[in-house]
């Protein structure tokens, strides 16, 4: 028989002792878990009040970024929503608002097609998307061969070479901004125009808006426009409460974009 | 101890140890969490400058001011002057070996991305002027009467 005191005893040893092997490993190097660049981390905000559906943004992306112009697929998309006075909520992105939007209908899809009076809206307006560059990227997590990965300046990129075209990647995204590169056959998605932004250019979808809708900047200059705007102004997130911390900012959210 | 307990265990370790010998050859040497950290980190490090090698097709309409700079200046002052050269202009990438590649895109699916009405009381479309398509010279290029350079609606024909 054991007594009380002793089975306590133990049971405090067999604890801690469980307990200290966790604890040293995240002790021995926190700063491997949360990595990152000290002085660059790409910040992108979107100001949807400026944004007229024009669609040049997507149409640059397309060329700089070599997607299939043609191929209904995109990494920026811009889509409209109209709410009725009744409080009914309609989205379309005609081929991702390639060629903007000129037609006064909804586009439903198959065809399909919504007429909306004018005296019906409540209210009608644009908003530009592309990848979130997540903190906590689930499309990185799921990768099983470590074919996308984030850079310590916060960029998700994805390697062509390694991507075994799973497509685990396209499912995990809350926000849908990956798909598959109908020439390479890999995961696809946007990076912020990699290739640019570490030129000490813009991004292609920035230099190509005439209203500066879109804007980017570096999270970790206290000076940069961008992020001035995101600590003073009021600004929201997508789908905040997935957990991600996207790095993507909004000016005017509305609760009916999704 | 038996044999029957051995032989497994040879064939194991032999599987094991070919897996480590397949990973050294096809993993490359760059493949690893580098500075990321082991959360989202794990990569081939040469990928990253893969990226960065990609052509860059839009130069900006700083890059056209070098040359046309008289039509930068007097664009400028003009309601379309907030619009980037390369929107309408096309990517000047190779411009300056080749300067016919740059072909103008007068079509009028491009003046209606921001022109073509559309009731969007909640945004800056609101403010722009704009047309009916199917109403308004229909099978017309805009710019037969109007100026893409500059646009008042006064100064026209």
């Amino acid at each position: 028989m054991m007594k009380r005191r002793e089975f306590l005893k133990h049971a405090i040893t067999v604890v801690a002792g469980l307990s200290l092997p966790l604890a040293a490993l995240r002790i021995v190097q926190p700063e491997r878990l949360f990595a990152g660049q000290e002085d660059l981390r790409w910040i992108f905000l979107v100001d949807t009040h400026k944004c007229v559906g024009c669609g040049f943004c997507v149409r640059a992306c397309k060329i700089e970024n070599e997607i299939p112009y043609d191929a209904n697929v995109t990494r920026t998309w811009v889509e409209r929503y109209v709410v009725t006075t009744d409080g009914e909520t309609f989205a379309d992105t005609p081929i991702g608002a390639r060629d903007g939007f000129t037609d006064r209908r909804i586009d439903l899809g198959e065809g399909k097609f919504k007429e909306i009076k004018d005296e019906e809206i409540e209210k009608a307006f644009f908003v530009p998307k592309l990848c979130n560059q997540c903190d906590n990227p689930p499309c990185v997590q799921v990768c099983p061969v470590g074919a996308t990965y984030r850079v310590p300046d916060g960029v998700v990129l994805v390697d062509r070479d390694w991507c075994i075209g799973c497509g685990y990647c396209i499912m995990g995204c809350p926000y849908g901004v990956r798909f598959f590169h109908p020439v390479y056959r890999v995961a696809e998605k946007c990076n912020f125009c990699y290739h640019r932004i570490t030129k000490g250019l813009k991004a292609a979808c920035v230099d190509a808006c005439p209203f500066g809708a879109r804007l980017i900047g570096n999270a970790r200059d206290p000076n940069d426009p961008v992020t001035k705007t995101v600590l003073a102004g009021r600004v929201g997130v997508l789908k905040d409460e997935y957990g991600t911390k996207p790095w993507v900012y909004y000016l005017g959210l509305s609760k009916e974009v999704r | 101890m038996r044999n029957h307990v051995w032989r497994p265990l040879y064939l194991i370790i032999a599987v094991i140890a070919l897996i480590l010998l397949v990973r050294t050859l096809v993993v490359p040497e760059d493949f690893g969490s580098h500075e990321s950290g082991y959360m989202y980190g794990w990569h081939r490090k040469g990928n990253e400058a893969e990226w960065q090698q990609v052509k860059v097709k839009y130069q900006t309409s700083a890059y056209c001011k070098d040359c046309h700079r008289e039509m930068y200046d007097s664009i400028g002052k003009s309601p379309h002057g907030i619009i980037p050269c390369e929107d309408c202009h096309g990517p000047g990438a190779g411009h300056l070996d080749n300067p016919a590649k740059l072909p103008i895109d007068r079509s009028r699916q491009l003046c209606l991305r921001c022109h073509a009405q559309l009731p969007s009381p909640s945004s800056g479309r609101s403010a722009i002027r704009g047309i009916d398509p199917a109403g308004h010279n229909p099978e017309a290029e805009c710019s037969l009467c109007h100026n893409p350079h500059n646009p008042t609606l006064e100064e026209l024909p």
